[in-house]
């Protein structure tokens, strides 16, 4: 019997080959079973130095010449002045990419669901407020550049206070408490006049007169910078945190916290730590915030922000470092755009929100990424054309859904309103069948067709899926 | 390396009013490998728990060398080089094969809850990883999500992640359950290369294991203690091989 336990089985041995196997099928099949995105966007091994240093600083390249450029392409030439729509859209933008990467780091990274993640924002923005007030005053000489940063330890030390408190429990218990806390910090806004400035919130004036570079911040185009500065260095802080060992240990946490304990780690100090460093981020965006309108009132700390937090990194997709940043881009764009287009941009949100949860639990970038296989295997062409097919009666129920949800807006608030429903210039009659019947069949019909397009792409996919998990289980 | 002896004395155990571990007294000599056997529902596992802390004591007490442990949270009985595997694989199923092990190594390397180390800058930590991984017959699957390896990949990767951190204690719970026979035989291989030199604590049911592995085994049943000592008085015991032996030969 001894002998026979000393030789090992040579199972492992064989199976390292056939992985190896370079270029042949089962070893590219191999690779689609690929760990966590958020732990893979680095290589440990076998890549160049050089090489590294390209892959990882190209996309934060991109990103900045993009942010930079983006205000440009909305310049009115004719009048030589900016869009103010665009940059204060644009503006919104950068902060909410701060607050929702902040967000992530506990939802996404350590599997925490706060509520209370507005409050931190909040908080920076109001603590923004006083120390913008002092400065102008000749109290605080801190340059405008560096107040972001100033907002982020406030955002730190509260952070620590209530992190305390929430870190005690994980998962549902942990949303809960923090549920408590943002209750009561929107309370404490409205009573606590002397900070918070009751309902009407406090204002001041961003032309403090110190900067490093001698800029006034009078213009728009300057806080826009400001804010493109900080985000880039808030975000990349922010990536840099995934590649550590404490964000490493949430990661851990989130996925199976009592393990994290009998490899040396108190989970809950993982827990407070992730959640003071995310506050500190946080901060830093309701600085910008401040900075930007002048003016904080309760609604920067109230629940409606921090559900807009979970809404961007859900929608994005909270299981990848870029996910939320994707989410905040298309979060605000709707607010900033659709809102102007119509009254129930809301309900558009909301249904973006259910429909995603439901069919794409992983976000934009988890849709994405489930491609990640079938093009390495090289067989994305063979989703082309159910993707085609599926174009049209998308469109139409999306024509019809729309539709019925602008129809029944215009005979009620549009009404109230005295606006006039109008298509291409047309104004329709929002009383008679006809609009109301094409929307009807629109949504029913197209339903009907994407639902068997539908089927016709999931059994192209699952074909696909299914051809690839066979070839990588007979490796 | 030293290994320090496990010591436990007069452990009690209740869950609310049923008496799980009742008055256990066990030595586990320093650097050597001892079993625990018993039927279903003996305690193995709970003694298990109470040993690792993830379960506290009713009474009595538990030392590992010189260190009084019971009462202590887990991560502090882990940061005394005192490492465990559970029964029921409990890995980081979302993480790399990679991270898994890597994270194991973390505490014990002096990282504590660093925010500014860049891991894939720390050239001896990603070593010992590899090296690790290489042991474990891993090495080929680094970049695999956890979650996604075959049983017995996972239950490697249980062990490679219990003894990564140095421990000079481990305990194994069930190593080769639900194992076939010759996963069985590359587990046992493992477990002996690895343990060398460590004080080790193994529950198991595969008796041919038991015998093979270790140098003292300990039989509990019904809470108690009734036989411990080398695996030939163990085999020739009478009590035992009515309580628990004798029912598998039969």
């Amino acid at each position: 019997m001894s002998e026979k336990l000393t030789s090992p089985a040579r199972a492992g041995e064989v199976e390292t080959r056939s992985v190896e196997g370079e270029g042949d099928r089962v070893g590219t099949y191999a690779k689609m079973l690929r760990a966590d995105p958020i732990t893979l966007t680095r290589r440990y091994a076998a890549t160049s130095p050089a090489r590294r240093a390209g892959e990882v600083l190209l996309p934060w390249l991109l990103a900045l010449a993009v942010a930079v450029v983006l205000p440009w392409l909305f310049y009115d030439f004719h009048h030589a002045r900016h869009s103010g729509f665009a940059l204060s859209m644009f503006s919104q933008m950068g902060m909410m990419i701060i607050f929702a990467l902040s967000f992530n780091m506990l939802m996404g990274q350590a599997g925490l669901l706060s509520f209370c993640h507005s409050v931190l924002f909040g908080f920076g923005g109001y603590s923004t407020v006083h120390f913008l007030d002092s400065a102008g005053a000749g109290n605080l000489p801190v340059p405008m550049e560096l107040m972001p940063l100033l907002a982020g330890f406030s955002g730190l030390g509260l952070a620590i206070a209530v992190g305390y408190v929430a870190s005690k429990q994980r998962s549902t218990a942990f949303a809960m408490i923090t549920l408590g806390i943002v209750q009561l910090v929107t309370t404490a806004a409205t009573m606590f006049h002397h900070f918070f400035g009751g309902e009407g919130g406090i204002k001041t004036d961003r032309e403090i007169g110190i900067s490093l570079f001698g800029l006034e911040y009078a213009k728009s185009i300057e806080v826009y910078y400001l804010i493109v500065a900080w985000m880039m260095i808030a975000a990349i802080a922010m990536y840099y945190h995934t590649g550590t060992p404490l964000g490493r240990m949430a990661n851990a946490c989130r996925d199976n916290h009592e393990r994290a304990q009998f490899v040396g780690y108190d989970p809950r100090m993982v827990r407070f730590l992730q959640f003071a460093l995310s506050g500190f981020f946080a901060g830093i965006g309701g600085g910008l915030f401040a900075i930007t309108y002048e003016i904080v009132t309760f609604d920067a700390v109230a629940a409606p922000l921090a559900a807009n937090a979970l809404l961007m990194a859900y929608i994005g997709g909270a299981t990848t470092f870029v996910g939320p940043v994707l989410g905040a881009v298309l979060i605000t764009a709707m607010q900033s755009g659709v809102s102007l287009m119509s009254n129930s941009w809301l309900i558009y949100v909301g249904v973006l929100f259910i429909a995603m949860v439901t069919f794409a639990p992983a976000g934009l970038t988890g849709i994405v990424l489930a491609h990640a296989p079938i093009a390495r295997a090289g067989m994305l062409r063979r989703l082309l054309v159910p993707y085609l097919r599926m174009v049209v009666p998308a469109l139409l129920v999306l024509l019809g859904f729309v539709g019925l949800v602008e129809l029944s807006s215009f005979l009620t608030i549009g009404a109230a309103q005295g606006k006039q429903l109008a298509l291409f210039g047309h104004s329709l009659a929002i009383t008679s069948t006809t609009p109301w019947l094409v929307s009807l069949i629109c949504l029913g019909g197209g339903g009907y067709w994407l639902s068997r397009e539908a089927t016709r792409f999931r059994s192209v996919w699952d074909d696909l899926s299914a051809g690839l998990r066979t070839a990588s289980a007979a490796r | 390396m030293t290994a320090p002896p496990v010591t436990l004395r007069n452990v009690h155990k209740s869950f609310g009013p049923i008496e799980i571990i009742r008055g256990v007294s066990m030595d586990v000599a320093a650097g050597e490998r001892h079993a625990l056997i018993g039927p279903n529902g003996a305690g193995k596992t709970t003694l298990f728990n109470l040993i690792s802390g993830r379960f506290p004591i009713t009474s009595g007490e538990i030392r590992v060398g010189e260190n009084r442990i019971d009462g202590l949270p887990p991560h502090r009985i882990n940061r005394l080089g005192v490492s465990r595997s559970f029964q029921i694989t409990s890995i980081f199923h979302r993480l790399s094969v990679f991270e898994n092990i890597r994270c194991g190594l973390l505490w014990s390397s002096g990282y504590r809850y660093s925010f500014w180390h860049p891991l894939a800058r720390q050239r001896a930590l990603n070593e010992e990883t590899e090296r690790l991984l290489e042991e474990l017959n891993l090495a080929a699957r680094r970049d695999t999500m956890a979650g996604l390896l075959s049983y017995a990949e996972q239950r490697a990767l249980e062990i490679g992640m219990t003894i990564a951190g140095g421990a000079n204690v481990i305990l194994l719970d069930e190593p080769t359950a639900g194992m076939s026979h010759s996963e069985t035989e590359y587990a046992v291989a493992l477990i002996r290369r690895v343990t060398q030199g460590r004080t080790l604590v193994m529950v198991e049911h595969d008796m041919k294991v038991v015998f093979y592995l270790a140098d003292t085994i300990t039989v509990l049943v019904y809470g108690q203690i009734i036989a411990s000592g080398p695996p030939v008085e163990i085999r020739g015991n009478r009590a035992v091989q009515e309580a628990y032996l004798g029912a598998l030969a039969a």
